[in-house]
């Protein structure tokens, strides 16, 4: 019995040291000093300040920006310390509702071309940083209004920023909601800032 | 569906499969103890185990003395995870300050990691200290995956060893196998994703202020060497709850893509060392055709149930032409599609979208794929065991139909090896079923469930499917963190792995006693077209017939439910 316990006790311990801490730490201090910008987060900085994370959606309701997909991370959505999914099925009544609700909510912003589905469906993480880009040009109006530019400049400068596949076929067309309401803002800076 | 998509599932599985040869071979010089490029840098680190362990790594054991080692090193395993967990409060690196784990929690999550299952009945994000995803998670995605890749290189050895002798050294091939195999590609890769965008620090998180004026706290870890370890050693624990929709976990279309290959490809290079170690390499391609096959037609039919029309989109007269609920943009359904396939196929679990959002044929295929005893290609040596055990069925069916004792890779297939086998694999729907019928009147049990109806039903069959395939996906809906499911849960995963796990070193100790035949005109061949057919056969039949009563009332019954809504009705 212990010439089986001894080489099992010793065995996990090295493995333990070896791969629990050695090799997390390996590739942590590689990780940092090559590639310290990804290793971190990817964060976005502006004016010195974070801003969020290029790969991480952010939740924006005020008219003149990009508005993300239906969030179920979090109490209000978009908690990137809480990520999740809404987990419901495709029958669930709850799921119709929230869709229903989201198509009309769409429909009274005046929208009369057909909602693409990432505009009412939550996100496997409820963090998606993407829309498709069908979605985002349905914004532009609603964007060019509130910050009192031609219609046709925000929609290319949406165009701008669609994201292909990779490589022609990995994954799916898509634009990043934060890069481009930053890009936006650069550009497009509100006339009359809203006070507080 | 797109081209584009139908492509992108093609070249994922076709690059796992292609890349799994090479891979395979050098997995097999590594089992039989040749040299490899990596000997001047492990060797002395090898020496040095085996020598504070006191064992002599050239010593053969029985198949008895093998299975008894494999054990106790699992059992150790486990209560080091047990007590770490239960301990995390007081343990280091614990940034965040999360208490200990409740009991029946660190029951479950032990028994998870420690058979290569990785059920997550928890939230990862908000749950476990960077010292418990490290010094215990990651250490048993490593050395979960080599438990199960020796006993395919015992199950090899058995085909050419004789007399009863040459079945190997546990810890030869568990060292072996970790040190050689599994740290050097999970460098590679881990390093690879922190290139692409994944993580790797040990600040707990980072906090910014967002563009509209709110706070966003953004949980970080050391993501890229678990994830790679997640991924190589087909585990499937995610770091953050959502796993691999995450977008720290999975940034990107490319990482989604080496990430998906990584699922597959070590489990179809056990395959492969597999049959370089048994040499049978030929009989080894039927298997590996047989699996892909399987495997490609899943994938295809998911991607087309996920692009069936949703009908709560129909009903909200949005476009319909995919069911992004629970599927990330970047992403889309194909590379969901293929990930499901993949992650179900082999004992992964890992999940690029929310199965329980999936259409019901959809999350019906991934439940279907788990319920075939994870073959496709399975786990690392796992999965290429249990197909050898349904290879030896195959054959033995088929002596029964010609009337002649049956063999396979020149060993005769007798009565002892078919029982062995039949325990390795009824010892499934005993769990599947049995569990879930329980937990289907109990009303302790179905308090966790979110959905109702046949998706309800789903949720409790896709748990215990899961766990006792040692897969570990789930249909999320289920809250599983309670009493009853962390532990009935947490017995369906270790009967799910060590008791095939025993019957297999069982029929390799009694393989290994024959002697090696040579094939006669009344052998039959198990290297050609028509033993594929009679392979696919048999694990559909087993696979099927056993879970079909349960399939037609979850994923089935709701199928219709949802043509019903869909026409009107």
């Amino acid at each position: 019995m212990l010439s089986l316990i001894r080489p099992a006790v010793v065995s996990m311990v090295f493995f333990t040291l070896i791969l629990g801490l050695a090799y997390p730490l390996l590739i942590t201090g590689v990780g940092q000093a090559a590639f310290s910008r990804q290793a971190n987060g990817s964060l976005v900085v502006e004016n010195g300040k974070v801003v969020g994370s290029e790969l991480v959606g952010q939740n924006f309701t005020a008219p003149q920006y990009l508005h993300p997909r239906p969030s179920a991370a979090g109490a209000d959505g978009y908690d990137a310390s809480a990520s999740s999914g809404s987990n419901l099925g495709p029958l669930n009544p709850d799921l119709a509702k929230r869709v229903e609700a989201g198509a009309q909510a769409l429909r009274a912003e005046g929208i009369t071309q057909t909602i693409p589905a990432d505009a009412v469906t939550a996100s496997g993480s409820g963090l998606d940083p993407d829309i498709s880009p069908e979605y985002a040009l349905l914004q532009a109006d609603r964007i060019a209004k509130a910050r009192g530019v031609e219609p046709g400049l925000v929609r290319k400068l949406l165009e701008g920023h669609i994201e292909g596949r990779t490589f022609g076929i990995l994954g799916q067309p898509r634009v990043n909601v934060l890069m481009t309401n930053l890009a936006l803002d650069a550009r497009y800076p509100l006339r009359h800032p809203p006070t507080p | 569906m797109t081209w584009q998509g139908w492509a992108e599932i093609a070249l994922t599985l076709a690059v796992a499969i292609g890349l799994g040869w090479p891979l395979g071979v050098y997995m097999s010089r590594v089992w039989n103890g040749e040299r490899t490029w990596l000997d001047p840098v492990l060797r002395p680190v090898e020496r040095l185990v085996y020598a504070g362990c006191g064992v002599d790594a050239n010593k053969g054991q029985t198949w008895f003395g093998y299975a008894a080692a494999l054990l106790a090193f699992n059992a150790v395993g486990f209560v080091l995870v047990y007590a770490i967990l239960r301990l995390q409060g007081g343990l280091p690196l614990n940034p965040q300050g999360f208490d200990g784990v409740s009991e029946h929690l660190a029951f479950n999550t032990a028994a998870s990691f420690v058979t290569n299952t990785n059920w997550q009945s928890y939230g990862g994000e908000t749950t476990m200290s960077q010292f418990s995803q490290m010094a215990a998670l990651t250490v048993q995605n490593f050395v979960s995956a080599a438990t199960g890749a020796t006993i395919a290189a015992v199950l090899a050895r058995a085909f050419i060893g004789h007399r009863g002798e040459g079945l190997g050294n546990f810890w030869s091939d568990l060292t072996r196998t970790t040190l050689y195999v599994l740290l050097p590609c999970s460098i590679v890769l881990g390093l690879v994703l922190v290139a692409l965008g994944v993580p790797q620090t040990l600040q707990a998180s980072a906090i910014a202020a967002t563009v509209e004026g709110g706070e966003q706290k953004l949980s970080l870890f050391a993501v890229a060497s678990q994830l790679a370890i997640k991924q190589l050693g087909i585990n499937g624990g995610g770091i953050f709850n959502v796993n691999s929709a995450h977008p720290f976990e999975n940034p990107s279309p490319l990482t989604n893509f080496l990430t998906a290959v990584s699922i597959n490809v070590l489990g179809w290079a056990a395959f492969f060392a597999f049959g370089r170690s048994a040499r049978a390499f030929k009989d080894i391609r039927a298997l590996v055709a047989a699996a892909a096959v399987l495997l490609s037609l899943s994938a295809a039919g998911v991607y087309v149930a996920e692009t069936q029309a949703p009908p709560a989109l129909v009903a909200a007269h949005v476009d319909a032409s995919a069911n992004m609920e629970g599927k990330e943009v970047r992403f889309g359904p194909a590379a969901s599609a293929a990930w499901t396939a993949q992650t179900t196929g082999a004992s992964n679990g890992s999940v690029n979208a929310m199965h329980g959002s999936y259409m019901p044929l959809g999350g019906g295929i991934a439940m279907f794929l788990m319920m075939l005893g994870e073959i496709l290609p399975g786990g690392i040596g796992s999965g290429i065991a249990i197909m050898v055990v349904m290879a030896l069925l195959a054959v033995f069916v088929a002596g029964l139909m010609v009337g002649r004792t049956p063999e396979y890779l020149g060993k005769k297939v007798e009565a002892k090896e078919i029982k062995l086998a039949m325990l390795a694999v009824l010892i499934v729907p005993l769990s599947m079923l049995g569990f879930s019928a329980v937990a289907a009147v109990l009303p302790e049990a179905l308090k966790g469930l979110l959905n109702q109806g046949p998706h309800g039903l789903s949720e409790i069959l896709y748990a215990y499917v899961s766990t006792t395939a040692n897969n570990g996906s789930a249909f999320a809906g289920l809250t599983a963190n309670a009493p009853w499911w962390n532990t009935t849960l947490g017995l369906a995963m270790l009967m799910g792995r060590f008791v095939p796990i025993v019957a297999v070193l069982a029929i390799a100790g009694s393989l290994v006693a024959k002697p090696k035949l040579a094939p006669s005109a009344g052998t039959l061949p198990t290297d050609s077209s028509q033993f594929v057919g009679l392979l696919v056969g048999v694990i559909l039949i087993l696979g099927g017939l056993q879970f079909f009563p349960a399939l037609a009332l979850g994923p089935i019954v709701e199928h219709f439910q949802v043509l019903d809504v869909l026409a009107g009705r």
